[in-house]
This record gives structure tokens, C-alpha cells and sequence, in this order.
């Protein structure tokens, strides 16, 4: 009798809709790791999947941009509870996929469940940081309140596969946005492996949907699409980003087109801008009602 | 398609004399089933002669021709054509006048934004919101179709049908959509469901096209559904139409394949063209496309017209507009640039 096992390879597969598909097109492509070798074969995804994903995304906006904000930072809070039971999976994927010993692709873990939970506490505080009652000459309560912007396509960024990812994607629904995300194209399993997660911590399907492929070939139709209200490009070089500005502008897309491309010191904390970028500011006029001789007459 | 087709030439064994019946026979045709419906149980032993649906190669003979593959300029012909025979529908209890003129509108001009784009077929309303519908439409070549006889049920008396008819008729109803007595062809009656067509014909005369509903979802078996389709043409139906869209089950390729397959036939026989309306449960502009090459197939190119073929749905027209939209452009299309209905 041997001991020696046979291997489990895992299928990874993409994360849409709350359901783990393969590519419409059925393709995949190879994966390797940062010297090259052989590590999963990864769905290459087609137009058609980010179509889908789209519809996904906006089914599943309504009720996520409804929720109360403590609900989503208890759903944000209960993804990093499920990173911190699967860290070892992790942290093996991101040294495979940046070449970084065991000690530093933890500390890349560690700082990206810290992230969600960060991201986690700031769901029902932003409001009142960029929200608030403001000061008018009448007789009006003046509110205005940050409201999410919709259907937002993230281009992950290339090199930090997981604290990068995660780093896009929690700003972005932690203000009740939807997602549509084009994983890092040379190291995508780590984002793979997050929709399983995902999946399993109450977060609605639909809410972030995950492609991986050709960033280009996914990000354009995604950059031109009527139905997606906004793009962050951080994932895109020069190139490619200002081709996606050019199409993003047809439809009056919201765009993040960070400087420098993909230079960005990922484990700095990261401050609300990435937040405020998919926020759109409402403001509402109440008439107080008529003054009475005191001044109001509340 | 011998083994998917049974009743191809089979009918035609039980009366028709003539073997060349075609076309050119109309009169004929028609003529050698008038003994048909001589009395119930002629009808009943015409009806029940009918040769059996087999029912796995109905199925997947419906399901092979949805695998069809339609692309580019094919795409867009099937699109402009689709567009062009949806029966636009709004049949709610809290329809109200401005609701059918806003579907009135859309249906003339279903994207404002794109003047190539073709006008809907007709609109299909309740007979009370016949006038509202007419004028919505005036000065257009959409139709105004209204359902009639205590529809979704169709329980009531007769006279109180004839009467729901005569309304919307008399209010200028293009085409009439009147539901069958499921009970009574349930039941066996096939005579009684056969005079109220005949009855229904009457009334609406020359000036309105009538569509005969089975509500297929409720005739629980597709035997059944042959037998009520051949029943509906010999009263004289303009078009025979699945459904209500008030049931579960509603338009499906295998009955709407079905129902394509006895109008080949009928006509055949008798010489006498008959439309076919699937209604329900059709959203997406791929399911649309699907139909149409069901159409084809079976019934042939002849069918492939709004004079012939037509669609009851409501969202469809707003997916087949996207799609359109992301053809003509490029770009796919969403629901901000569509209407909400």
C-alpha cells in the first residue's frame, strides 16, 4: 500500500448572480504561478458572461441600496469572520500567485480581512460625513444624503491579487452598490476563491459578480455598456484606460481612473475616497411650515 | 419531418375526397369537412380520429429548433419582424385610460429614438378601453384587438358573450380575442364549443379578425390541444392563440409547435390560411427569435408575417428594443433606455 494520494484539482469558476458558472464560451486559460508553473486552468470569460453579469448586478441593486446600512456592515463584518476561517487557503494562493513567502502572503491576508472590516464599521458612517443638514436662507430643512450610484465595473488591480481586490470591491458595496469585477489577469485565483466566500456570508447573489479572462476584452463591452453606471479603472494601463474614458463617456459613466496605474501602496489605510467616488449626493427641501412670532413653529 | 408531423395527411384520410386538395381547393377542402360538425358525435369521432401527439418527439423536436443560431443581419430581420407582429398587452384590472394611450403610443412609435424601427402589430385591451385604444392609435396601421367573452374565464352565458363581442365591435375593434368553454370541451361538449365560435364569427362579421384562445395550460394534454385547435378552425377562426397569460402555464414552443403543425395541415387540406398567436410567459427577445424559427420550419415563410403570426406579451417589446438597440450600436442597451411600462 502507498501513501502517496492522487490530487484534487479544484475547477475554479466564475462568480455570478450568487452561482458559480463556467465561461458562456466555454474557454479557459492557464494559470501560473510567479515562475511560471502550472497552477489551475481559470475560466476566460467572454462578453456575454459580463452581459450576464451586468443583469445580475442589477437585479440584485434594488435590495442591496435598500438594505440599512448596519445590515450591509454586518454582512461586510461576516465576510471577514469567513476569510479568517479559510486564511490558510488564502495566504497559500497569494504567495503561488505574487511569489511572496508564507510570512508576507499572510500579512497580505491579515491586512485584507482587516480591510473588510474597516470598510465594514464605515457602512452607516459615511452619511454623516459627506451627508448632513445644510444651512438655507428659508424656511426649509436642507438634507442632503450620499446615494449609490448603481451597477459600478471594477478593473481589479494587476499585481496585488488579493488585498488589491479587496480593496476595490468593499468600498464599493459598502455604500450599497453593485459589482461587476474583472479579476487580475495573470493571478486570478485568489479572486475566484473570494466568490466562494462571498457566497457564503449572507451577501445577496448578484451583489459582487467576478469574471476573470482578458481584462481588455472583458472591460470593453463593460466600459460601453448602457446599464453600468460606473467604471473604476485601476486595473487598466495607460493604454487600455483611456480607451475605456472614451467609451465610459458615451453613457455619462461615473469614472475612478486612479494615478498612478496599479503604483498604489495597497496596506496604507485607504480613507473614504473610494467610497465617495460611486456616491451620488441627493438633496432634499422639507418646508418647516409657516414661522410663528417665536421664530419656528416647532 | 415525417416523424414529428403525424398528422401531416392523416385527417385529410377521414373526408377529404380529393387527394390534389391545395390551395387552389379552398372551397372544396372546406366543404368536404362541413359534414364534420353535422352533429356532436361527428365531431366528436372527427376530433378523437385526430392521431395522437407524441409527445417526447413534440418536445424535443421543439427543443432542437430552439438551438438554431441567429446572427448578425438574420438577427436583425428576425428583431424588425418579431417587433412588428407583438400584440401589444395590457389586460389588468386597474388599466386605466392613460395607461392604454401610453401603450397605445408605444406601440406606433416603439423607439422614439430610432425612427427605423417598426410599429408594434396591434394593442390588446379589455372592450371598455376599445375607444381609448382607437384614438391612442388613429392615423396608424396598429391595430386595436380586445378580448371578449367573459374573458380570462369564459364563464358566462352565451348571450352574455355575444354581447361583450358586440361591444367591442361596435366600439371598433379590429380583432376580437375570445376565449373557448374550457368546461364544455373538457367536458366533451365539442358541439357547444364549436357553435359559440361559429356565434362569436357571426357577430364579428367582416370588420373584425377573430382569435380563438384555448388557454392550453388548462387543456391539460397536447392531444387535447390538437383537437381544440382543429375545432377552432372549423368554426372559422381567423387565428388560433394559446393562451390568456392569467394561468401558469402559458405559450411554450412544444404546444405553440403544436398549433403551427395543425394550421400547415388545415391548410393543406382546405385550402384556408389560419394565424397563430402563442401569448405569455415570452420576454426575451431570444425566445421571440425561437418561435420564429419554429415558425419557419413548420409552418413555412408564409406565416412569417404580423398578418399571420403574432405575439401576446407585454415586456417582450422592451427586450426586443434593447437588443435592437445593441445591434444597431454596439453597445448593450438597459432598462433606463426603454420605457416602463
Amino acid at each position: 500500500m502507498s501513501d502517496a494520494r492522487l490530487s484534487v484539482f479544484k475547477t475554479y469558476k466564475l462568480y455570478v448572480g450568487g452561482k458559480f458558472p463556467r465561461s458562456e464560451s466555454g474557454r479557459v486559460y492557464e494559470v501560473t504561478d510567479a515562475k511560471g508553473k502550472w497552477l489551475a486552468n481559470a475560466p476566460l470569460s467572454s462578453r456575454k458572461d459580463a452581459r450576464d453579469a451586468v443583469v445580475a448586478a442589477r437585479k440584485a441593486f434594488g435590495g442591496w441600496s435598500g438594505a440599512t446600512a448596519y445590515n450591509r456592515g454586518q454582512i461586510l463584518y461576516r465576510i471577514a469572520e469567513m476569510l479568517e476561517g479559510r486564511r490558510d487557503q488564502y495566504v497559500a494562493e497569494v504567495a503561488d500567485a505574487e511569489g511572496l513567502s508564507k510570512p508576507k502572503a499572510a500579512a497580505q491576508v491579515d491586512a485584507a480581512i482587516d480591510r473588510w472590516v474597516w470598510y465594514a464599521g464605515w457602512t452607516d458612517k459615511i452619511a454623516q460625513v459627506v451627508g448632513g443638514g445644510n444651512p438655507v436662507a428659508g424656511p426649509f430643512f436642507n438634507l442632503s444624503t450620499p446615494e449609490p450610484t448603481g451597477v459600478v465595473a471594477v478593473l481589479a488591480p494587476q499585481k496585488s491579487s488579493f488585498l488589491g481586490l479587496v480593496s476595490v470591491i468593499a468600498p464599493v458595496i459598502a455604500t450599497g452598490n453593485t459589482a461587476v469585477v474583472i479579476a487580475s489577469e495573470k493571478s486570478p485565483l485568489p479572486a475566484l476563491s473570494l466568490g466562494e466566500v462571498l457566497a457564503t456570508s449572507d451577501l445577496p447573489g448578484g451583489v459582487v459578480n467576478i469574471l476573470s479572462g482578458r481584462t481588455a476584452e472583458i472591460a470593453a463591452p463593460l466600459a460601453a455598456h448602457q446599464d453600468v453606471n460606473a467604471i473604476d479603472l485601476t486595473g487598466a494601463d495607460e493604454t487600455l484606460a483611456k480607451e475605456l474614458e472614451i467609451a465610459a463617456a458615451d453613457n455619462l459613466k461615473r469614472v475612478l481612473r486612479p494615478h498612478p496605474v496599479d503604483g498604489t501602496d495597497w496596506s496604507a489605510t485607504p480613507g473614504t475616497d473610494r467610497m465617495t467616488a460611486f456616491l451620488e449626493t441627493k438633496t432634499v427641501w422639507h418646508p418647516t411650515g409657516a414661522l410663528g412670532a417665536s421664530g419656528s413653529s416647532y | 419531418m415525417p416523424t414529428t408531423a403525424p398528422a401531416a395527411q392523416d385527417p385529410a384520410q377521414d373526408s377529404a375526397r380529393d387527394p390534389e386538395t391545395g390551395p387552389a381547393h379552398g372551397l372544396h377542402g372546406l366543404h368536404a369537412l362541413a359534414d364534420v360538425t353535422a352533429s356532436d358525435s361527428t365531431l366528436r369521432r372527427f376530433l378523437h380520429g385526430l392521431p395522437g401527439v407524441d409527445t417526447v418527439g413534440l418536445e424535443a423536436r421543439a427543443a432542437s429548433l430552439g438551438t438554431r443560431s441567429i446572427k448578425t443581419t438574420a438577427k436583425a430581420y428576425a428583431l424588425d419582424l418579431a417587433i412588428s407582429m407583438v400584440d401589444l398587452t395590457t389586460l389588468e384590472g386597474a388599466d386605466t385610460p392613460g395607461k392604454v394611450r401610453a401603450l397605445g403610443a408605444k406601440a406606433v412609435r416603439p423607439d422614439p429614438t430610432d425612427r427605423t424601427a417598426p410599429a408594434a402589430a396591434a394593442v390588446c385591451v379589455y372592450p371598455d378601453m376599445v375607444p381609448t385604444a382607437k384614438a391612442a392609435v388613429a392615423g396608424s396601421a396598429v391595430q386595436v384587438a380586445s378580448v371578449a367573452t367573459a374573458f380570462p374565464a369564459g364563464r358566462a352565458s352565451r348571450a352574455v358573450k355575444l354581447a361583450d363581442v358586440q361591444e367591442a365591435v361596435a366600439a371598433g375593434a379590429d380583432e376580437v380575442d375570445m376565449v373557448i368553454d374550457r368546461g364544455a370541451f373538457l367536458a366533451g361538449h365539442y358541439l357547444k364549443v364549436y357553435d359559440e365560435i361559429t356565434a362569436v364569427r357571426e357577430v364579428c362579421g367582416t370588420s373584425a379578425r377573430l382569435k380563438v384562445i384555448f388557454e392550453t395550460g388548462e387543456l391539460s394534454t397536447y392531444d387535447n390541444i390538437r383537437r381544440a385547435s382543429w375545432l377552432g378552425m372549423l368554426a372559422g377562426a381567423d387565428f388560433i392563440k394559446t393562451s390568456t397569460g392569467k394561468v401558469a402555464v402559458n405559450a411554450t414552443p412544444a404546444n405553440t409547435l403544436l398549433m403551427l403543425e395543425a394550421v400547415r395541415d388545415f391548410r393543406a387540406q382546405t385550402g384556408v390560411q389560419v394565424g397563430v398567436k402563442p401569448a405569455g410567459g415570452i420576454r426575451t427577445a431570444k425566445d421571440a427569435v425561437k418561435f420564429l424559427v419554429l415558425v419557419n420550419e413548420t409552418a413555412g415563410e408564409d406565416w412569417l408575417d404580423n398578418h399571420w403570426f403574432r405575439f401576446g406579451a407585454s415586456s417582450l417589446l422592451n427586450d426586443l428594443l434593447m437588443q435592437r438597440q445593441k445591434l444597431a450600436t454596439g453597445r448593450y442597451s438597459g432598462p433606463d433606455y426603454v420605457t416602463v411600462d
